[in-house]
């Protein structure tokens, strides 16, 4: 099978409703009925009935079994199910096989979850086993692979902390324009700031990584022949590809280059447009250092030339690359796996362009006439490498 | 031929039999003539099975590093490091002897078998 082939999948699926739920703090409230929550939402947004859901995709660091538990706790007979766990980038390819499923004719409306309570629940929380020939040396897992990834990039490039510290610098001011965010009452963080923070695993410190909180998420996948008729904007999945080349960070070929080189080239392949086509960049920035590896493998500058490109905060509101503009990882929301989040920003923006209610931000929040978005997914330790490239109608 | 295993150990019970001995030992390819790690039944990418067990010359360079912080009383900061072996494949290891947020890229290192919680380990010295 050529690309040609696989290109058939072009714009053939939209996502037509889209919600979250718990987002920040859900005491009291489990990772299912987070993220079932968010599946109903969703579904009232598409205006969609719950029994019409027939493909059912899900992954948690809570069920090992997560889209059979989904289904049966919503009371759904799916006619087809996937629970892939590829990290936080599971949702990513969950989405491109939905597509498929829809496609194929297998399933009609497809819906992809994900819900986590892990911050009322204690903090980070993962079903991960130990790494065999690492596990005894005490990583700290996940920061330490980033750190590390983060230490060669810096001596391979001469890159600094402070170009570390200016993603989380743009990531906040993000996030100060979105009420949904976390920190959206925190206040401007400075390089200073980022850089006096508690040192974690050196070279990243506390703001050099995510947030952790609790929060669900899902979205609602159709064929594009009914999405048309739904009530809101549908927004259409033009490319989608995933590449992996590793599971534990002492098995990763190069630390500066991940898999997004091979799953961002092949996306938008695809899609039939370039990085620089973009209205929105959203880039799964678990880490500073992610947004930086991203930047360059997704094709938006050369290797190595990322932390000019985020300079003078060149990826915040005021910048030329509308970099995590919900505020990413680092600012608005980490629920523990990510994925979802960075597609429903994708969506909201070209939604939100397009006239449809998905919120309110401050000036500068939205981003005007926003047609294309890159949703790029990252799993385990830069392990899985998943990218979608979402469209609005005009773009098909 | 692995349909029948029993009253055998596979590769990584090896490893870890061989570090018990005080020997830091890694697998080879014979036709390809390569080393790899971590251990395996096969070669990895391309499957070859004709592979033998040779004691690495423990010499080997810093590919990066990590600084882990950690409580005092937890057992203080410690040093985590990717170390590409003078064979070719490349592992995670502390590298002791020196402050753990002192160890740079491309320092040499030389291996010894040690303990880490009471299992044998490979641990790296700044040559």
């Amino acid at each position: 099978m050529d690309q040609n082939d696989i290109n058939r999948l072009r714009g053939k699926t939209a996502v037509v409703g889209l919600a979250e739920s718990g987002c920040g703090l859900a005491s009291g409230w489990s990772a299912m009925e987070i993220m079932a929550s968010a599946v109903h939402d969703a579904l009232d947004d598409a205006g969609i009935k719950l029994k019409e859901v027939d493909g059912v995709f899900a992954a948690t660091a809570f069920h090992s079994m997560a889209a059979m538990s989904l289904s049966e706790y919503l009371g759904v007979k799916p006619k087809f199910a996937d629970g892939s766990q590829i990290g936080g980038s599971s949702f990513l390819s969950h989405i491109l096989t939905a597509a498929m499923a829809l496609d194929a004719g297998l399933i009609n409306v497809a819906v992809v979850a994900y819900g986590s309570n892990q911050k009322s629940a204690g903090g980070f929380k993962t079903i991960s086993e130990a790494m065999p020939y690492e596990a005894q040396y005490q990583p700290r897992m996940p920061v330490t692979a980033y750190a590390l990834s983060a230490k060669r990039y810096m001596n391979e490039f001469g890159a600094t902390r402070e170009d570390l510290a200016n993603v989380a610098v743009s990531a906040r001011d993000w996030a100060l324009l979105n009420p949904r965010a976390y920190t959206h009452q925190d206040g401007p963080l400075t390089v200073n700031d980022v850089l006096s923070a508690r040192p974690i695993v050196d070279p990243l410190g506390k703001l050099d990584c995510c947030l952790v909180t609790d929060g669900g998420a899902a979205v609602v996948m159709t064929r594009s022949d009914r999405a048309k008729d739904t009530k809101n904007t549908p927004i259409y999945l033009l490319g989608a590809a995933m590449e992996h080349h590793h599971r534990m960070i002492s098995e990763m070929p190069d630390l500066v280059k991940t898999s997004a080189i091979e799953s961002g080239k092949r996306a938008f392949s695809m899609s039939g447009y370039k990085p620089n086509d973009m209205s929105t960049i959203q880039l799964y920035d678990a880490f500073t250092i992610n947004t930086l590896l991203f930047l360059e493998d997704l094709g938006f500058c050369k290797k190595g030339e990322a932390k000019e490109l985020v300079k003078n905060n060149n990826i915040g509101p005021a910048g030329n690359l509308k970099v995590n503009t919900n505020g990413g990882g680092l600012s608005c929301v980490h629920p523990g796996m990510y994925g979802l989040f960075v597609t429903l920003e994708a969506l909201r923006q070209l939604r939100n362009a397009s006239g449809d209610d998905v919120g309110q931000r401050l000036n500068g929040g939205w981003i005007d006439n926003a047609k294309l978005s890159v949703a790029h997914g990252n799993g385990g330790v830069l392990s899985s490498q998943v990218t979608n490239i979402w469209g609005v109608s005009d773009t098909l | 031929m692995a349909e029948n295993l029993s009253g055998t150990v596979g590769p990584e019970q090896q490893f870890k039999n061989f570090l018990s001995e005080g020997k830091f030992m890694i697998q080879r390819c014979k036709s390809l003539n390569k080393f790899f790690f971590h251990p395996r039944v096969a070669f990895p990418g391309s499957g070859e099975r004709d592979l033998e067990w040779v004691e690495a010359s423990g010499n080997g360079e810093v590919y990066s590093s990590s600084c882990n912080r950690r409580l005092p009383e937890k057992g203080g900061d410690f040093n985590l490091s990717l170390i590409t072996l003078e064979e070719g494949p490349r592992m995670m290891a502390r590298v002791e002897g020196i402050d753990p947020d002192k160890v740079e890229i491309g320092q040499k290192v030389k291996a010894r078998i040690s303990s880490l919680n009471g299992e044998p380990a490979v641990i790296f010295d700044i040559v």
